[in-house]
């Protein structure tokens, strides 16, 4: 009797002030309020007004209205930056998505069950390991694996008897831009690996036993289990990585300095060139923003489907149970 | 039941996988422990005969190597520690005292950390140019730490936002503030989700290129990554000494995934499903 006496009065108290209580709280919201409104907000508004104008970096900016991005229009080196793009959402967020997918269920519960999970653990880390690697030290090493002459690729496929094979991977301009994708791919497959392998744990077991009793085979189980399961990390991982290969810029500036002739320059690539070489600023915010106005859309469509799906389990989970 | 013989042929093809990903680092220690004399005699393929360390020291010290190492550690040291204390201060307003707006600043958070560095890089670079940042390593931390807290403040939200509320109402009525609920109380508990923020905003200050590269043009304030991309960029290296600084890059990494691979592979999961 106490006890709901007062929990009553306790809820009474509470009513009265939890007005002043939330507001206090924003108190604690602060420091991060001005430190994103002097790093984040400022910069981005400035950007996005800049891109309307003809600045050069100094001296006042003049009103240019829509004339960047006009331009823009008609240029065929921004055209050809956001069609890399594309490659590049190939080679970061699509194969990895797929290969790192095929990769996690096999070293799941094939490697996992039949030879212990000291060995997935293992492998798991092997392909994880490039993704701790800054970007920089990645170009390092691969530009010099893939140099023309006596390159390390070039030395093996001598070695091996395909001397034919050998090319300037990095030199050619119908090569370049697959020889970078084929580095992404190496750089991002570890992310949707180390994702999917934890999400395969939350998938109950009993699940495979019973495909298993009714003598379901590995791709059957892969396709009528783990996919549909582990759905919302297959979006979460989608999102990601499309959007860090539309930002992608270490790897182009290291590798190929967007070269040969233009062959694997990217949005961010083209936009730092235009502000900090050429120094037409309004251009190079101009072309950031439309980068940004993309990886937007992106992630808006991404949290969509991931919110969908993760409420589609909510729903199977709340009937099952 | 698989049977034996189907499945070691699977486990042969990911081991030759998962060699294929490592290869890389072997090929760049192999070459970077030979001599000049014998990579032009046997190439990038052959194994070393000796150990030749020259290579690694005269990279070091025609680069300062030692100082970049320190001016790494000190941002990516100040920024993990500074994110972590304003995404804790974020989340703790946004997830535990719910304040009024609270979907709408965490949109704004998610949407912060989505946006592209280049859509702020030359604002950033302008206005650190007029207050007399520039070119300094404080900039690069007071930029990183706002950035880094973005996903911190997303993530730590939610986590704080399922934290048990008897308890705080218990600290609450023991006479505790707001303040001391959150240093005794709220940060104690929530250590190991924090250790892992500290880690990866550690990492991925580390590896950060495009502001870095931006922002600290003089030799004595670059970081490993930016000092190692713009040699690369100039091309002014031979092959013995693209390896050393491949290693010598390498290495820090290595250093940090063997320290830290626990809490790496599960901090990702936990990154992701939330």
């Amino acid at each position: 009797m106490t006890v709901t006496v007062e929990r009553a009065t306790n809820g009474v108290c509470e009513q009265g002030s939890s007005r002043r209580r939330k507001d206090s709280y924003t108190l604690f919201l602060l420091p991060g309020a001005l430190a994103f409104l002097a790093v984040i907000v400022v910069p981005f508004l400035m950007n996005t007004g800049v891109s309307f104008t003809d600045w050069r970096g100094v001296g006042t900016p003049e009103w240019a209205g829509l004339a960047n991005y006009r331009t823009l229009m008609d240029d065929s080196e921004f055209w050809a930056s956001f069609r890399h793009s594309l490659f590049m959402v190939v080679a970061m967020a699509a194969v990895p998505t797929v290969v790192g997918l095929v990769l996690a269920a096999a070293l799941f519960d094939f490697v996992g069950k039949h030879f212990g999970s000291r060995w997935a653990a293992v492998l798991r880390a092997c392909f994880y390991l490039p993704q701790v690697l800054p970007i920089a030290v990645a170009g390092i090493v691969w530009s010099w694996i893939l140099a023309p002459g006596n390159g390390s690729l070039n030395e093996l496929l001598k070695a091996v008897g395909l001397g034919s094979w050998q090319q300037d991977w990095l030199g050619d301009p119908d090569i370049a831009l697959y020889s970078v994708m084929g580095v992404l791919v190496w750089v991002q497959l570890g992310f949707p690996l180390v994702v999917f392998m934890a999400g395969l744990q939350r998938v109950d077991p009993q699940l495979y036993e019973a495909a298993e009793l009714d003598g379901a085979g590995w791709w059957r189980r892969f396709r009528h289990i783990t996919l549909p399961q582990i759905r919302p990390e297959t979006y979460v991982v989608l999102t990601w990585c499309t959007i860090a290969a539309l930002k992608v810029f270490g790897a182009v500036y290291v590798l190929t300095k967007g070269g040969p002739g233009g062959a694997t320059d990217v949005p961010s690539y083209f936009s730092f060139t235009t502000f900090f070489e050429k120094t037409q600023v309004g251009y190079g915010a101009a072309v950031s923003t439309v980068l940004t106005v993309i990886i937007l859309a992106v992630s808006f469509v991404g949290l969509r489907f991931q919110t969908r799906a993760e409420d589609a389990e909510d729903t199977v989970e709340g009937a099952r149970t | 039941m698989t049977t034996a013989p189907r499945r070691y042929p699977v486990l042969i093809a990911l081991v030759l996988a998962a060699l294929f990903m490592v290869v890389p680092f072997l090929i760049v220690a192999v070459n970077a422990v030979k001599s000049p004399a014998e990579y032009s005699a046997n190439g990038p393929l052959g194994l070393p005969e000796g150990l030749y360390l020259d290579g690694i020291k005269d990279f070091w010290e025609r680069v300062d190597f030692g100082r970049k190492l320190v001016n790494s550690t000190l941002i990516s040291g100040s920024v993990a520690v500074l994110a972590v204390v304003l995404s804790v201060l974020n989340a703790y307003a946004i997830g535990i005292g719910r304040i009024r707006g609270r979907t709408w600043v965490l949109a704004f958070f998610v949407l912060a950390n989505v946006l592209p560095q280049e859509a702020l890089v030359y604002p950033v670079y302008y206005l650190s140019k007029q207050v007399g940042l520039y070119d300094t390593r404080l900039s690069v931390i007071i930029v990183f730490t706002v950035i880094q807290a973005a996903f911190g403040t997303y993530l730590l939200s939610s986590v704080l936002g399922q934290f048990p509320r008897e308890v705080i109402e218990a600290a609450r009525i023991d006479g505790a503030n707001k303040w001391q609920v959150l240093w005794r109380i709220v940060v104690p508990v929530s250590r190991p989700t924090l250790g892992v923020l500290l880690v990866f905003f550690f990492i991925w200050t580390w590896n950060e290129f495009l502001l870095p590269l931006v922002m600290l043009i003089s030799n004595d304030n670059q970081t490993v990554s930016v000092a190692l991309g713009v040699l690369q960029g100039q091309r002014l290296m031979d092959a013995t000494m693209t390896n050393a600084a491949a290693l010598l890059g390498v290495l820090p990494a290595l250093v940090f995934f063997l320290v830290f691979q626990r809490t790496l592979t599960r901090g990702i999961a936990v990154g992701a499903v939330k």
